[in-house]
């Protein structure tokens, strides 16, 4: 087991002297002539919640089957815990996995449907029990043993599920869209529930899932995919706040992206220039690239300050016309245009109950940010 | 107001007239034949037109109803009722039997084939169904002969030197109902089959299951219900199979079926021969009662 990462706190990919416990080498897989998975190449830890994230057909559950091994990769090598999984059948798999639908076996109870896996495994009558109420106790089925699947709600499957894939003690074990099924609140509460099994149990987890907020609260570290290739691999943070490309920023939460080209770059900084904003736009880091290379600055909405009057020790400062306000509760988006006709959302938190002083909609005002807020995308 | 009352009417007799239909079709063909038939069954039999008494004659503000239930009595005093009952029952459980070991497995491929290609192979277990039962079974009388196509390829291979008797055995009466009510089999078990997730099948894997066991656990009690509704088709219709008994079945095979043609137009027993086909019934639907009942309490308790 290994605590550390379960306490989140360190950080096996940084070290090298780990050894990875998933690897996935050069992994193809082509059904005729579509690539669903393209050349993907990626170290998963011991301990880690991993999960990959994209919108429909980017390959992201093509990836995970074949680590269950229900698809056999056209090309490239999975190996897990040092060994290689090519032509190893799922029945000999020491993996798991919680499937989107559940799948849950409609003529078995709760509690057969949980034991399946150790019956299949062999293990003794008294033992299986024994587990059993202890998987049930960990999900909190107490008393529901003996129901049937169709006579439990949706939440409740998924913790059949759940516990089914976890009573083997898998070394992996692999969810697809785990919490799809169901509301906005349970589905807060499982995520914390799922760390917490997680962490409890130290197995390490892929999670396969299509909603950025999921990934951005269960996963250690996840992979952004499209189009059957892993665009980006890090932390929540890493992820959010240093993207690597155009379709990252953009794919995780929201952004502006001003379009231009390298105008300065200097040791500690460096100027854009970008027809979007008509301006040379500070960027307060080094970047790497020559000067007339075309870049993107990704600029989040959060990092934007929105005034009547900005003071003028902020780096960046435009003139914005607002077009639009939409309140969402806790904080405000304004849609706002630039003198040169870019769109720009710039959002601000709500502290005030009521702020008869709040910027409208048709105020001419000033949006500013600065130099270290945004972050320049080459690719 | 009205108008609504009359959409209510309207819909409530609609609802009614649907249901007619069905009520309407068995009342007639069903009900109304099966009254005749129990009336002729516990009448006298004579030698006349038609060759049995009425149960009721009116004579002199005398209403005398003679029930004779002797034609009963008589089916258990001649062993060869019981045999026969015996025997058919037992056919059609062998084959029913063997058409399930035969049938699962083609349902089974049909069920898991590529979508386009599912159609054709459904519609070649049902294009038999073009040509007239009775045809098909006389084609079987040309295979199986003394010198007829089996036997002459076994013997042009040297396979075998003598020609051998399949033809009026009973091996050639199983084989006439199980190539007979074979799509019978076929379509109810497929039909569950294909809808059987296959996420099951992978979640089973996934937990450590052989394909087999995999079978075993998960696929077979699925198909339970697919199971039930092909015996039943290839077990009731072959109960009371004389088709095939009389033309590929020798002076051995006994079934209810000849009997009952036998008393009916040999013997022109009329009221011995409706006997036969009451207790028939009796034998056939109470066990496929009591078989409804024992699922509808098991989806019950589910």
């Amino acid at each position: 087991m290994t605590e550390a990462i379960a306490a989140r706190g360190a950080r096996p990919w940084e070290d090298p002297a780990v050894a990875p416990f998933l690897q996935i080498r050069n992994v193809t897989k082509r059904f005729g002539s579509y690539t669903a998975v393209n050349d993907v190449s990626l170290d998963i830890y011991r301990g880690e919640l991993f999960c990959l994230l994209g919108g429909s057909g980017c390959g992201k559950s093509t990836l995970l089957r074949m680590l269950a091994g229900f698809e056999t990769p056209t090309s490239g090598q999975i190996l897990i815990d040092g060994e290689d999984m090519s032509g190893v059948p799922p029945y000999l798999r020491d993996t798991n996995m919680m499937f989107q639908s559940y799948a849950l076996f409609p003529h078995m109870s709760v509690e057969k449907n949980i034991a399946y896996g150790l019956k299949r495994d062999g293990v003794k009558r008294a033992e299986v029990a024994t587990r059993v109420t202890e998987m049930l106790s960990l999900v909190q089925l107490d008393g529901l043993a003996a129901r049937k699947p169709h006579q439990l709600s949706g939440g409740q499957r998924q913790r059949v599920a759940l516990a089914r894939a976890l009573i083997r003690k898998p070394k992996l074990l692999m969810l697809d869209e785990p919490l799809g099924a169901l509301d906005k609140k349970l589905r807060e509460e499982t995520q914390r529930e799922l760390i917490k099994i997680q962490e409890t149990l130290g197995v390490t987890f892929v999670v396969v899932t299509h909603d950025q907020e999921e990934a951005m609260t269960l996963s250690t570290r996840l992979g952004v995919m499209t189009a059957g290739e892993i665009m980006q691999v890090g932390t929540p943070h890493d992820v959010y706040e240093y993207p690597q490309s155009r379709f990252v920023a953009d794919f995780i939460g929201s952004v502006n992206l001003f379009e231009g080209r390298i105008a300065g770059d200097f040791e500690d900084h460096a100027t854009i220039h970008s027809p979007d904003t008509g301006s040379e736009i500070l960027v307060s880091h080094g970047i790497s690239g020559v000067k007339g290379q075309p870049v993107a600055v990704a600029l989040r909405p959060e990092k934007i300050a929105i005034e009547r009057r900005l003071p003028e020790t902020v780096a960046n400062r435009l003139r914005a016309r607002v077009e639009d306000v939409s309140y969402m509760g806790n904080l405000s988006v304004f849609h706002v245009t630039l003198p040169t006709g870019k769109p720009v959302k710039v959002s601000q938190t709500n502290r005030l109950r009521s702020d008869d002083d709040a910027i409208r909609a048709g105020e001419e005002v000033e949006i500013g940010w600065d130099g270290a807020a945004s972050v320049v995308v080459t690719a | 107001m009205r108008l609504r009352a009359l959409a209510g009417w309207l819909r409530i007799e609609g609802r009614a007239a649907v249901v007619a239909v069905p009520l309407v079709w068995l009342g007639l063909f069903f009900l109304l034949p099966f009254v005749v038939l129990a009336k002729i069954a516990v009448s006298e039999s004579v030698i006349a037109r038609p060759p049995y008494l009425p149960i009721w004659d009116w004579a002199e503000g005398v209403l005398n109803i003679s029930l004779n239930f002797g034609n009963f009595q008589f089916l258990t005093e001649d062993p060869l009722y019981l045999l026969a009952y015996l025997g058919s029952l037992k056919m059609a459980a062998v084959s029913t039997v063997i058409a399930l070991l035969i049938g699962y497995p083609m349902a089974y491929v049909i069920a898991r084939a590529p979508s386009n290609r599912r159609n054709i192979l459904l519609m070649l277990v049902v294009l038999p169904f073009w040509t007239s039962f009775l045809l098909r079974v006389y084609a079987w009388i040309g295979i199986l002969k003394g010198n007829g196509l089996l036997n002459g390829l076994l013997m042009a291979t040297g396979i075998i030197h003598e020609p051998l008797v399949i033809l009026q055995t009973d091996f050639a009466v199983y084989l006439g109902i199980v190539y007979s009510y074979l799509p019978f089999m076929i379509l109810p078990l497929y039909s569950t089959l294909v809808k059987l997730d296959e996420a099951l099948l992978e979640a089973s894997a996934d937990l450590g299951a052989r394909p087999f066991v995999t079978f075993v656990t998960v696929t077979l009690p699925l198909s339970v219900p697919g199971i039930i509704a092909g015996a039943l088709l290839v077990f009731i219709p072959a109960v009371g199979e004389f088709v095939i008994p009389a033309l590929l079945g020798g002076p051995k095979t006994l079934m209810i079926g000849s009997v009952l043609w036998n008393e009916f137009f040999s013997n022109r027993d009329w009221p011995v021969a409706s006997a036969v086909a009451i207790v028939m019934l009796v034998v056939l639907v109470l066990p496929i009662g009591l078989l409804q009942r024992t699922q509808s309490e098991k989806e019950e308790n589910a």
